[in-house]
């Protein structure tokens, strides 16, 4: 029973660990400038846990096939413990979780301990039940007077924006969200309702939009192309068909979309949306 | 201890009538069986909605007849809508943590054991233990009417999750799910806390107070020490989830704004201008996860503490070893009750909280781990030089470890503010707490089913039905949970009623339904269990009083024990918990109780005497 033990926790440990081998079930192509070192903190974080996972099974499997009841029927070994090993597991462990956690901040810093550089492309967020909405400041780069009285879901006006102010005339409100490539961007998150979460699984980058609130988060995504943005906190009946699109353009094809009155935007947008197809899978 | 006085204060003589005996029981040991029981019949309920969950997410769009039979709301054509499904995600997650996780460990085995290990002829408070019960068992009738009452939205209860987010939570009128189902939820959740509340009264007041001559607290089991750190924790988060779910409630039902911010626009309606939704302002939704997760995390030890200590127990009992390291147990267990109420933010770190929070809460999670850790040392510790026997509870003892670290492992990715970004709602996270939190739990108490079982009911469980159990869920669970670590990083997220939206998921597809069979069998499988469980009390052979050649105090009384546990005579206690092995005993187990070891051979040594819990830890 010992020896079946050990060889089941052998296999298993092997399977679970070739599972995180597979390339096709891994990370997709990375497009933001911080997901190189959050993805090499990953490896080396999962590296760590594979190798911790694998000593303590393999040495769990040994345990239990080296000592298991023998024929001899000879006493185990009487003994409470050892104060030396105690020390030393407690302090190389504590090393190395706490390092790791002091060497995770890394990334989290450069993305959260500081503002948005200057001049990063700003897009509102406005999240609501089962929908996104990109609310796009034009070429002012100032954003029109927003009021949650103005609001009418019904006659599209989706955010509240006040026609009348000088600042929304040349502002734009889409249900996909495009930000150039290479360049900073600086998105204000906002909600409707209830809680949702930004989320594409490309950029490295995950969100929540808390209704009261404007968190303004920053990135920067370098590759151009089209990529799926998902809703990640569930938010009610239909939370898992709140999904839009990321558009990552070239600054100059996003420039003179954002030039373009209101109208010809929601054409140009669309034409955009088929001309970028969605990445291979890895 | 003051014998005298305590003695008299709690004994009680044993009822004769049925109801007295069994229903309105003041003995702990009924009433540690009535919680089981509640958690045997609340997992099935939990396991169910998990397979109807799992078929929705494999096959979308399969018309399943059954389902259209009975529920044709949730699943007209037999095919599930979104808010049942979600509404299954959260029945089965709160009915799980509360009333599995928090029942069967805790209230069930620890009521049972916890007096009988320390010398107790019964619970400190035997009314009050006898109401939290029935407080509880209120609860889950009030969840399990969430079933019926939700029939207008189509749903079996509310959409929330087991965290029921405000202001989703906080709003009838967010859609399906958030009418009555939810003020029931709320309502269910609240009760459980007062009774739990209850039950952590107790078992503080009487493992401090009514231990027995002899029984030092360094003499205590590992799982007395469990049961007592997870009620402390249990004391001390409740309180804070009681009041957050009454604050929730009022703001549903009173109008009050305590979660609910300002110039919230709903269903076509702002808030204030219509009586459908009357004007809310300057709530936090912040707030409520503070609350939430103040008590929710430590929630996770007390689902995993008891597991800790039956597993320690169970894991020296049958390597015929002493437990390696008892005093630096004890300490991990402190630290992990310690750190484990300062690191709530871990579930935070993109909730908008500030970032310089989130890096101080993610430094202290990754430190909970080294208590883990060194647990797990000492566990392998345990085993090795022992002689290990490998009873069915043994096997669930020694998967308990494995999948413990499975689990937990994980942790130090989760914990991480910067790896939080692409794995926070994934089924990374799935994964990690099912592993830890659930199964590992699961294990321990069925590593604790099968190891007290001939003492509850003076019948062993048959040992070959309960191995074929064992290899089925072992091998089950990890073909379960392994995989979704992978969906995760991929970039799957949870709570999401079908994975069909997205084209980056599809490559998953193969995974999803190779977990859903895995599920299914496993979940077939704990028919077995419920069959030997069953007719193991009926016709499972004869225990008779410490069939495992034990030495902790229960194993010294009859099976099961009468009414005051020790017939009368208190026990007294003279050596610590574990000593198996002693060099020169007879026998290679001494039991608490025996005053001297008696010597196999002359010229032994006096230091067989050792492991009295004051001087036994130095060798």
């Amino acid at each position: 029973m010992g020896r079946a033990l050990a060889v089941i926790i052998w296999i298993l440990t092997l399977l679970s660990v070739s599972l995180f081998f597979i390339d096709k079930w891994w990370f997709p192509t990375a497009i933001s400038s911080h997901a190189a070192a959050l993805d090499r903190q990953f490896l080396i974080t999962i590296i760590v846990v594979g190798l911790a996972f694998t000593a303590a099974q393999v040495g769990l499997g040994y345990m239990v096939w080296k000592y298991r009841e023998d024929a001899d029927r000879s006493r185990a070994t009487y003994t409470h413990g050892s104060s030396k090993l105690e020390v030393i597991w407690t302090v190389v462990t504590a090393i190395i979780f706490i390092g790791l956690a002091v060497m995770g901040q890394s990334v989290w810093a450069s993305l959260r301990f500081n503002d948005a550089p200057p001049g990063s492309y700003q897009v509102e967020v406005v999240a609501q039940q089962f929908q996104w909405n990109f609310h796009y400041p034009g070429t002012d780069r100032v954003f029109g007077r927003t009021d949650p009285n103005l609001i009418d879901d019904s006659g599209l006006n989706f955010i509240g924006l006040d026609e009348a102010d000088p600042n929304a005339k040349d502002d734009a409100v889409h249900t996909v969200l495009a930000i150039p490539s290479g360049r900073p961007v600086e998105l204000l998150l906002r909600s409707k309702d209830v809680i949702h979460n930004i989320w594409v699984p490309q950029l490295r980058f995950k969100q929540d939009l808390v209704p009261g609130m404007v968190i303004r988060v920053h990135f920067t995504a370098n590759t151009p192309g089209k990529y799926e943005l998902a809703c990640a906190e569930l938010c009610g009946q239909l939370h898992f068909q709140m999904k839009s699109y990321l558009l990552v353009l070239p600054d100059d094809e996003l420039g003179a979309l954002t030039a373009l009155p209101q109208d010809q935007f929601q054409t140009r947008m669309t034409e955009l949306l088929a001309k970028y197809k969605l990445p291979a899978q890895n | 201890m003051s014998g005298e006085t305590h003695e008299a204060v709690h004994r009680h003589p044993a009822p004769t009538g049925f109801i007295r005996k069994y229903i309105f029981s003041l003995d702990h040991k009924v009433i540690g069986i009535q919680y089981i029981m509640l958690a045997l019949v609340a997992v099935l309920v939990g396991m169910t909605m998990s397979v109807l969950m799992r078929m929705n997410l494999s096959w979308p769009g399969t018309n399943w007849p059954i389902l259209g039979t009975l529920f044709p709301g949730g699943a007209p054509d037999g095919m599930m809508t979104p808010e049942f499904y979600l509404s299954l995600v959260t029945m089965h997650g709160t009915i799980m943590v509360f009333f599995v996780l928090t029942t069967a460990p805790q209230g069930g085995f620890g009521n049972y054991f916890l007096p009988i290990q320390i010398g107790a002829e019964d619970m400190a408070f035997p009314v009050l233990n006898m109401l939290s019960f029935w407080v509880t068992l209120v609860g889950f009738i009030v969840i399990l009417s969430a079933i019926f009452f939700s029939g207008a939205d189509s749903t079996v209860g509310p959409i929330g999750g087991w965290t029921g987010y405000a202001p989703l939570s906080a709003l009838p009128n967010a859609g399906p799910g958030q009418g009555m189902g939810m003020n029931l939820w709320i309502i269910s959740i609240a009760i459980f806390c007062v009774g739990s509340l209850l039950g952590a009264l107790n078992f503080i007041t009487t493992l401090l107070n009514m231990r027995t001559r002899g029984m030092s607290l360094m003499r205590m089991p590992l799982t007395c020490w469990a049961w007592f750190t997870t009620a402390v924790l249990a004391l001390l988060s409740f309180p804070v989830l009681l009041g957050g779910g009454i604050l929730l409630l009022l703001d549903r039902l009173a109008g009050t704004s305590f979660f609910i911010p300002g110039g919230l626009y709903l269903s076509g309606i702002l808030s204030g201008t219509d009586e459908r939704f009357p004007l809310h302002t300057g709530g936090s939704p912040i707030l409520w996860q503070h609350l939430f997760w103040f008590f929710g995390h430590p929630e996770v030890y007390i689902a995993i503490l008891p597991g800790m200590g039956a597993t320690s127990h169970i894991l020296s009992t049958f390597a015929r070893k002493p437990v390696f390291g008892y005093r630096a147990m004890v300490f991990a267990i402190f630290a992990i009750g310690l750190l484990g109420f300062f690191v709530w933010g871990h579930h935070m770190f993109i909730s908008g909280m500030s970032p310089y929070s989130a890096m101080t809460f993610s430094i202290l999670t990754l430190s909970i781990g080294v208590p883990s850790a060194v647990k797990t040392f000492n566990w392998l510790g345990t085993l090795w030089g022992g002689r290990i026997r490998f009873t069915t509870a043994m096997l669930f003892a020694i998967g308990f470890v494995s999948l413990f670290v499975a689990g937990g492992i994980t942790g130090l990715v989760l914990g991480q503010t910067s790896l939080d970004l692409p794995m926070h709602d994934t089924y990374f996270v799935t994964a990690h707490f099912h592993l830890v939190m659930g199964v590992a739990s699961i294990f321990g108490m069925f590593a604790a089913t099968y190891f007290w079982f001939p003492k509850m009911f003076g019948r062993l469980m048959n040992e070959s039905l309960g191995k074929f159990h064992f290899w089925i869920t072992f091998i089950g669970v990890y073909c379960i949970f392994v995989p979704m670590h992978t969906m995760g990083i991929v970039g799957m997220p949870r709570r999401f009623a079908q994975f069909t939206e997205y084209e980056y998921l599809k490559t998953l597809h193969p995974l999803v339904v190779f977990v859903s069979i895995a599920a299914i069998a496993t979940v077939l499988a704990q028919i077995v269990f419920y069959f030997n469980l069953l007719w193991s009390i009926f016709k499972g052979k004869r225990a008779g009083e410490n069939p495992w050649d034990a030495t902790t105090l229960e194993w010294t009384t009859a099976s099961p024990p009468p009414h005051d546990n020790f017939a009368g005579h208190l026990p007294v206690v003279y050596r610590g918990p574990y000593e198996f092995a002693v060099p020169g005993a007879a026998n290679d187990f001494v039991m608490q109780t025996e005053p001297e070891v008696i010597l196999q051979a002359v010229g032994s040594g006096r230091e067989g005497t050792s492991g009295n819990g004051h001087d036994g830890h130095r060798h």
